[in-house]
């Protein structure tokens, strides 16, 4: 690149124009810049920056599609496909989720998230003391296999490419629900892509949504693996989660360096049942949040797509391409939407998926900018995929692969993101693994004080938000609500209750016999949940069987 | 202002004082009006109130003294008289061990099964307060809560106010109330920080020590004290594969204590208490060590040792109050500060004087060269 | 003889968000204050019995899932019961106005939404606490 000599005299020069700026006397905004994750940020970026970190082309960007993926896991990006435009939908009953199903496709969606609602998601049944006044409210109430059916009523499978839902604590039961609609329609299984999230490991430490204590949930999951693993290579059974350490208040670099830690517990849990990285890695993705600090966020992607490269080359020896490149999963991140001035929410969904579209993801899914005070009305939905749409073919962005590689400052802060990640990955290996650190509580930590940090910077205003701390109105939130049938969670209640009886119930019963030997025989409980769900036999019923051979998960000390 | 030290017994004097700054006459959140009113005239009624709806099991009571207890009111003093009569019957179980051993998840455990034996049971679990802000937060419920809404267990978390020790200044207090309440087991789970928690030991009947593998090499550095106080000790979370090791250590350094030969063996248990694995054993063991209190009549003597020292310290707290929140009110105590500070007065003969004026001529010479114990020299007094 | 305020951070539901509750438990604790904090996955009964239980001046609850208006007002109905409706309560969470004029109504002290300062959190309680000693 650039030669040695050169290289002298860009320093003094630097030197001299830092000098010459500094005698100016003009003070800057801040004594000292961050980006959102504190990273330090200096006054300009140079070659330097790189030469200091030994930057090398060929090693650390590379081609587009060659490794280390830096720029991009495809050699055309978006020159040659478009990202699938997806949507996260799914409330009240399975007959209001059927319909917003519907008015999505016709809006063009190529990929679907069924949301479910928290009482299916822990296991337990609509008619649950737990579940009274949830049922329905973050997603759709799935009892059985009854309720996809009408979820899906009139929609095959196959009408979108990607399809599946954020199971993580229950993933057999919502693999068997695909595994069993599919054969329904008669879809093959090859026709669409299947995925799950079953990334449990991040529930005990950011998104609470789990019941079995933390060994169990993660035999779980790797039970919902190996299933795919062998039965269904297309599938994407396990999407290793990210999103949810950042939006609990963590910084960037404990987003990154917590995700590739538990897809390493994921990876040593497969090997232990005889698989090889390459046998099953390319059915993971990766789920990330968009946050607002643009070119940070856009590094933080490209950094990610390197280190998981690195990692699997340099720790497990794989020189399959399919293994080595990170598919990457995004959600713009909801906790940068506030509920004042909701209006200024679409500016920042729209910069958080700029910053993931140069990052060059694969899934962008974008909040609603009515999310953070209700379930996305439909208006709210339809601009969220009008966004993209407008960013995918108005703005330019698409036409060149990785247009920010070779920016001095990106390329820095990738640099950086990395660094540390491999610190914490040091750490996290010398206690053992992302379960031990989990189980130790030390993400839990980690995250807590980030968070509570932010959350000083924002009452102090050295961090701005726009509406909330700064630039205040008088404002009554006026905004389309939600119409959702109140009386949906007793209608679902007594749907479930007068479904159990039409259903043949001592075949369910033994099926769930059959759930808790398989269980309890510490085998793959798949084939066995696949039998009971097809008998329409029930989430919080087969949850039981689980709770019943594995106890219930008491959370340990908490960290604030 | 001076920094008064004693939580639970402040001068009557400065009392008065703060009197005048509207914050005396301390407005209790019950809406009765009669218990208002901390002046002396009302003061029996309101202990009879609280004090029988104790008596008579009544939680929200029983919680509202513990924190009247806690912020050191006075009225908590004529509650607690009305109580002690009928204290004495619970057993109490100290556990202790370094933070992440997993106290919490074994009383949450210990409880479920004292529950399947039908025994009532009280937890006391404490948090260390900021030594900044006073602030704290008690988190030791996130592990057992589930126990919440049993009728059976009354949960009670403490924040250790800047006592040391492992415990509060008000604990014992507290466990006298759940003790006249008729709890059966009362299990005070102690701060876990790493001070030297010995101070659970003389509060409680059985004190379990909880240690947990891969602490590293501090089994070497647990200080003897640790070793001293436990009648039980407790190797949780062992499953982990340094568990054995961890036994071995305990178990060798137990052998070395000179006192081995003494009636009751302390043993090491392993258990899993996140599985509930050893739980059964461990209750067991503090049974049988109860039941050795009993045979031995060991327990007549920790009795006797507790009563000396409550009676000693409050004896001691009370004098200082009584003496000293004179000497601050009548600003006796600036001018000896003034008069040590120019070295017209020695620190031996200001108290001397201070002693003699309150409770007549000493009789037994210089105070400071026998320095019997204040109950003693009370006792000569009379 | 001031009393050293104690109050119970709570999140009842099934709801696992507690980046929220856990910020507001730490500032109440650095404002001085004795803070309980249940844990996850609470029930009313269970939020209720352990404020009784603890005796402390007031319960924050935070929902982030859209179950307020079945878990609030349970929990006021169940101190109600417990002849502890002195305690008072607040929430803070993902709640439309229409539901907070409602749970204003049925007797919930104060509700944080998203983007509320914990310096007005702590205001909030000094200023509750005042006022119930004063009554």
């Amino acid at each position: 690149m650039i030669g040695k000599e050169q290289m002298g005299l860009l320093k003094q020069t630097q030197d001299t124009w830092e000098a010459d700026v500094e005698k100016r006397g003009v003070k800057e905004r801040k004594e000292q810049f961050f980006t959102r994750s504190k990273i330090p940020v200096k006054r300009v970026y140079t070659p330097l920056d790189l030469e200091e970190a030994g930057f090398d082309y060929l090693k650390d960007l590379n081609f587009p599609g060659e490794y280390p993926y830096t720029r991009g896991i495809e050699p055309g990006m978006y020159r040659e496909n478009l990202w699938l435009i997806g949507q996260y939908g799914g409330f009240g009953s399975p007959e209001e989720t059927n319909r917003r199903f519907k008015y999505l496709l016709s809006k063009g969606i190529t990929a679907f998230t069924l949301a479910l609602d928290l009482p299916t998601q822990m296991g337990y049944g609509s008619d649950e003391p737990m579940a009274e006044g949830e049922v329905g409210k973050t997603g759709v109430a799935v009892n059985s296999l009854r309720d996809m059916e009408i979820i899906f009523g009139d929609i095959p499978l196959d009408s979108v490419r990607l399809i599946g839902t954020l199971a993580n604590a229950i993933g057999p039961m919502a693999l068997s629900w695909f595994m069993a609609l599919a054969e329904q329609q008669k879809v093959p299984p090859t026709a669409f892509i299947g995925f799950l999230q079953n990334d449990i490991l991040k529930e005990y430490v950011a998104r609470g949504a789990y019941f079995l204590p933390v060994p169990s949930g993660l035999k779980l999951s790797i039970d919902v693996l190996e299933h795919c693993a062998r039965n269904f290579p297309n599938w994407l059974p396990l999407m290793v989660c990210g999103y949810h350490f950042r939006d609990a208040g963590g910084t960037a670099m404990q987003e990154l360096a917590f995700t590739v830690a538990d897809a390493l517990a994921y990876i040593e849990e497969m090997i232990k049942r005889g698989f090889r990285p390459d046998d099953f890695v390319h059915q993971f993705q990766f789920h990330f949040s968009a946050h607002l600090d643009l070119f940070e966020e856009s590094a933080k992607f490209r950094a990610f797509r390197r280190i998981w490269a690195r990692v699997m080359s340099e720790r497990y020896g794989s020189r399959d391409p399919k293994t080595l490149k990170a598919k990457i999963h995004l959600y713009t991140a909801g906790s940068t939407l506030t509920a004042q001035q909701p209006m200024n929410n679409i500016v920042r969904i729209t910069v958080a998926a700029l910053s993931a579209i140069l990052g060059g993801v694969q899934f962008p899914y974008l909040s609603s900018m009515d999310e953070s005070f209700q379930t996305p009305s439909e208006e709210a939905a339809q601009l969220a995929i009008r966004t993209q749409q407008i960013l995918a073919h108005e703005v330019g962005i698409t036409d060149t692969v990785d247009p920010l590689g070779g920016s001095y400052y990106v390329e820095a802060l990738t640099n950086r993101l990395e660094e540390g990640v491999w610190e914490y990955l040091k750490k996290i290996d010398s206690m053992g693994g992302a379960v031990k650190a989990i189980e130790q509580g030390f993400y839990q930590s980690e995250i807590a004080a980030a968070s509570y940090q932010l959350q000083r910077e924002i009452e102090r205003k050295e961090r701005i938000v726009v509406g909330v701390n700064e630039f205040k109105v008088k404002e009554e939130i006026k905004l389309t609500p939600l119409k959702y049938d109140p009386d949906a969670e007793q209608k679902v209640v007594a749907r479930l209750q007068s479904f159990r009886k039409e259903r043949n119930n001592p075949a369910v019963g033994r099926a769930l016999d059959e759930v808790r030997r398989a269980a309890e025989a510490n085998q793959n409980v798949v084939p066995s949940v696949f039998e009971a769900v097809k008998l329409y036999a029930t989430v919080g019923e087969i949850s039981q069987v689980m709770r019943d051979v594995y106890g219930e998960y008491v959370a340990g000390k908490t960290y604030f | 202002m001076f920094n008064f030290p004693c939580a639970r017994w402040v001068p009557r004097a400065l009392l008065r004082r703060n009197a005048t700054r509207s914050n005396y006459t301390v407005a209790l959140r019950d809406r009765g009006a009669e218990e208002q009113n901390d002046e002396v005239s009302g003061r029996q009624e309101v202990a009879l109130v609280l004090a029988e709806r104790i008596l008579q099991g009544e939680i929200r009571a029983a919680a509202r003294l513990m924190r009247d207890i806690d912020d050191g009111f006075k009225s908590a003093v004529e509650e607690l008289k009305l109580l002690y009569p009928h204290t004495g019957n619970a057993s109490i179980i100290g556990i202790t061990g370094p933070s992440g051993a997993g106290k919490s998840t074994l009383v949450d455990q210990l409880t479920a099964l004292y529950r399947r034996h039908e025994k009532k049971v009280g937890i006391v679990a404490v948090d260390p307060s900021s030594t900044f802000t006073g602030g704290a937060i008690l988190g030791d419920r996130i592990r057992m809560n589930r126990h919440a809404e049993d009728a059976g267990v009354f949960i009670r978390s403490m924040a250790t106010r800047g006592n040391l020790g492992g415990v509060s200044r008000a604990t014992g207090d507290v466990v006298n109330v759940l003790d006249a309440m008729g709890t059966d087991v009362i299990i005070i789970e102690t701060v876990g920080v790493g001070q030297d928690e010995i101070d659970i030991a003389r509060m409680a009947h059985t004190t379990v020590v909880v240690m947990v593998p891969g602490l590293g090499d501090d089994i070497q550095a647990i200080k003897a004290g640790i070793l001293e106080i436990g009648d039980v000790f407790v190797v949780n979370k062992a499953d982990r594969d340094d568990a054995d090791h961890t036994v071995h250590e305990l178990t060798a350094r137990l052998e070395m204590d000179p006192d081995k030969d003494r009636a009751w063996q302390p043993k090491v248990l392993k258990t899993v208490a996140s599985r509930n694995i050893g739980i059964e054993e461990l209750l067991g063991e503090i049974e049988e060590h109860g039941a050795y209190l009993h045979r031995s009549g060991m327990i007549r003597h920790l009795f006797e040792e507790k009563n000396a020292r409550i009676f000693l310290e409050l004896l001691k707290e009370r004098l200082f109050a009584e003496v000293f929140g004179h000497l601050e009110v009548n600003g006796r105590f600036r001018e000896i500060m003034e008069e040590m500070a120019n070295r017209r007065k020695d620190p031996y003969s200001a108290v001397e004087e201070i002693l003699a004026q309150r409770f007549g001529p000493l009789s037994g010479g210089s105070a400071s060269e026998s320095n019997p114990p204040v109950g003693a020299r009370l006792g000569e007094e009379k | 003889m001031n009393r050293r305020i104690r109050i119970l951070i709570a999140k009842p539901g099934l709801d696992g968000h507690d980046r929220g509750a856990k910020i507001v438990a730490r500032a109440l604790s650095e404002a001085g204050m004795e803070v309980i904090y249940t844990g996850l996955h609470q029930t009313p009964e269970r939020v209720v019995s352990a404020a009784v239980q603890e005796s402390v001046d007031g319960i924050g609850l935070s929902i982030l899932s859209g179950a307020h208006m079945t878990l609030i007002p349970k929990v006021l109905k169940l101190l109600k019961d417990k002849n502890s409706d002195d305690i008072f309560v607040f929430a803070g969470g993902i709640i439309p106005a229409n539901d907070i004029l409602k749970l204003k109504e049925m007797g919930v002290a104060e509700i944080f939404t998203p983007g509320a300062e914990t310096t007005d959190i702590i205001d909030f309680v000094h200023r509750t606490v005042a006022r119930e000693i004063r009554q």
